[in-house]
């Protein structure tokens, strides 16, 4: 197996949330405690409903925002200051794509133009080479050197979203990391683009942090996955392995609830309650209002992460705990 | 029997630029109908025009039979017992259908009193029910309460509730969960099976999730280009797609559970409505197209019991699927 590239460990954030205009701050806890590892050249994905604290993680692995605690080693090395010139340098070697490209993108400059300004930034070869990059990099997301000289508004939705992965692709980063990329697209182009970003990594030797709420396309592409709920992290393990037999009450909700085409809804498991709120969030494991298996001890004891066996972990006192044990035994 | 919506032939023009080109469709009682399609294929404008629901710029033609009566271009006050009473529509964001600054209650008595001669107390009663139907807790005290003081499930359901006061006949669910999160999307859809068993309700749902309308209709049509170019019963469509389009959809789609395959990607985009190619409109995006395509617009054509498809290559492409399978 390959050394890590990005190593994260035991980050923590948290942002100060004021209910009404003379309401009392509460701190709304988005991240807590989460610590992962991705190897060079793997993609691991993130899942979760909203507010379970995805972005927040990607952004704080990527430096743009700081963790309250815990730290991130990109390639070995402590990330660098903000604003400094060695941040700066990393910050080269690692870059994002959002969901929504023509938000991410300026819509009165020419693609092409956006494309270079990486380069342009990062002060990256002469001014013919940069051009040449540029068009080497429309060939790469499969454009022409026509499509460079448009403007977003005259491109489609899939193409704007390669346009977006031309420009990130630019300073040739060794870690993407893509928040949901393909959720705005429609079905036949959310396929072209995860086949593009499949070769691509492939030819590239790229890692990725794969953001997504979309089960089947984080499968698609992952060698890992990890599930988050309210800021925590409650199974992570090999991709096929995990949404083939979850092991946490919620993956197996999660993954119950993606409808598929071909399988009637037999057994599904419904959640019951609302989604959870960040700023309330439950005593013990966070998951236990909704859980149709709670016991009393999930109430109060937060399920700590850990090994099944293989390469799973698994929060969850159902799985890890004592009851787990007994039960396996009798 | 007489179909409970009949559309013929029903098409749609923006300021000249045609959006819907021709859809036939049929539901009958009880009947769960599924629409699927990418953006712009003009699954939401064909129910937003039979309700006469598009702005007056736009260009209705066809025909749109409810019962066997003509309502489209019908009478403003006719058309006021049909929408909310008889048909009614439940959309995307919930949240933007209903008033911010009005309870929960005045808005559904608002709608009981229209559709359902109802006053009083009766009204009351009747709120309180609908709010228990969709699931609701301590729905007495959550009568008072305003929208944003509703989850975004929460208030997917009171939209139910609303569209379920005037007891309509059919539902016409447009993305219903496309904005909720996995788990609440199952809450929701289960309701409308509920409901749906309950009440012997007819539905039309359109969605983009292929899985979510293969689970939760009877029968599904596929749109393209403002054309339906495929309709059979939902676990034949996803079993043995026939159009290259519904078949390209459902390559596109990443499994679940079983080994990993590249997927199969329909090349190019979806054509824009005011520079259509002649002929048709998929032929450009289609590994099969062969030169006839090009001629003439091919029609939907029924190709066995309760299935059609608008392909002149349709088996041309179920030997090319077949052809997969054996080998």
């Amino acid at each position: 197996m390959s050394a890590p590239l990005v190593e994260v460990s035991t980050i923590a954030r948290s942002y100060a949330m004021r209910s009404g205009m003379f309401g009392r701050a509460t701190a709304v806890h988005a991240v807590d405690g989460v610590s992962l590892t991705i190897r060079k050249g793997e993609t691991l994905g993130l899942v979760g409903e909203s507010g379970s604290g995805k972005s927040t993680t990607g952004r704080i692995v990527l430096g743009l925002e700081p963790p309250d605690h815990g730290d991130v080693r990109f390639d070995g090395k402590p990330m660098a200051a903000p604003g400094t010139r060695a941040w700066r340098a990393q910050r080269a070697r690692m870059q994002m794509i959002f969901q929504d490209p023509l938000g991410a993108l300026d819509r009165r400059l020419p693609v092409a133009t956006q494309i270079r300004e990486p380069l342009d930034i990062h002060g990256l070869g002469t001014p013919a080479e940069r051009e040449d990059r540029v068009r080497e990099l429309l060939r790469a997301v499969e454009l022409t050197p026509a499509h460079g000289a448009r403007y977003p508004g005259a491109l489609s939705g899939g193409q704007r979203q390669r346009i977006v992965l031309a420009r990130a692709l630019a300073t040739k980063p060794d870690f993407l990391v893509c928040d949901e990329p393909v959720s705005a697209l429609d079905v036949s182009i959310q396929a072209q683009v995860v086949n593009l970003l499949c070769d691509l990594q492939a030819q590239l030797g790229l890692t990725l942090l794969f953001i997504s709420h979309d089960l089947r396309v984080v499968r698609q592409i992952s060698n890992s996955v990890a599930v988050m709920y309210l800021g925590r992290i409650v199974e992570i393990g090999r991709a096929d392995d995990l949404f083939a037999q979850p092991q946490h009450p919620y993956t197996q909700a999660l993954v119950s609830a993606s409808p598929a085409p071909g399988r009637r809804s037999a057994g599904r498991i419904v959640l019951a309650g609302d989604p959870p709120n960040p700023a309330a969030r439950p005593q013990g494991c966070a998951f236990h209002p909704r859980c149709p298996r709670a016991i009393a001890r999930c109430a109060s004891e937060v399920p700590a992460l850990s090994a099944v066996g293989g390469d799973r972990q698994v929060a969850c006192h159902l799985v890890t705990g004592p009851q787990a044990q007994t039960r396996d035994a009798a | 029997m007489t179909p409970l919506v009949s559309i013929e032939g029903l098409s749609v023009a923006f300021n000249g630029v045609p959006v819907l080109r021709g859809v036939d469709l049929s539901l009958q009682k009880g009947e769960a109908l599924g629409l699927v399609g990418e953006s712009g294929s003009g699954k939401s404008v064909t129910w937003l025009a039979a309700l006469g629901l598009l702005p007056r710029h736009a260009k209705v033609s066809g025909s749109v039979r409810l019962d066997g009566r003509e309502i489209l271009g019908a009478r403003a006050s006719e058309l006021d017992h049909v929408r909310g009473g008889r048909v009614a529509m439940i959309f995307q964001d919930p949240a933007s259908a209903l008033n911010p600054v009005l309870t929960i209650r005045r808005q559904l008595c608002e709608t009981l009193a229209l559709h359902r001669d109802l006053s009083g107390e009766a009204v009351k009663a009747e709120a309180r029910r609908l709010l228990d139907l969709v699931g609701i807790p301590d729905a007495t005290r959550r009568l008072s309460a305003y929208p944003h003081e509703f989850s975004g499930g929460q208030v997917q359901r009171i939209m139910i509730a609303m569209a379920l006061a005037g007891n309509p006949d059919l539902l016409i669910a447009d993305e219903p969960t496309t904005a909720l999160d996995a788990t609440i999307q199952a809450q929701i859809l289960e309701l409308l099976s509920t409901i749906r068993r309950e009440t012997s309700m007819a539905m039309v749902l359109i969605s983009h999730d292929l899985g979510v309308v293969a689970e939760n209709c009877d029968r599904v049509s596929v749109m393209y280009a403002g054309r339906i170019v495929e309709q059979a019963p939902a676990n034949q469509l996803f079993a043995d797609p026939v159009h290259p389009y519904a078949q390209g959809l459902i390559g596109a789609l990443p499994p679940l559970d079983g080994p990993r395959r590249r997927l199969t990607a329909i090349p190019g985009t979806v054509p824009d409505p005011a520079h259509m190619p002649s002929g048709c409109a998929f032929a450009p995006r289609c590994a099969l197209a062969a030169e006839p395509c090009d001629l003439a617009t091919p029609t939907l054509a029924p190709i066995a019991d309760d299935r059609a498809v608008a392909c002149i290559r349709a088996e041309a492409s179920r030997r090319a699927l077949l052809g997969i399978a054996a080998e």
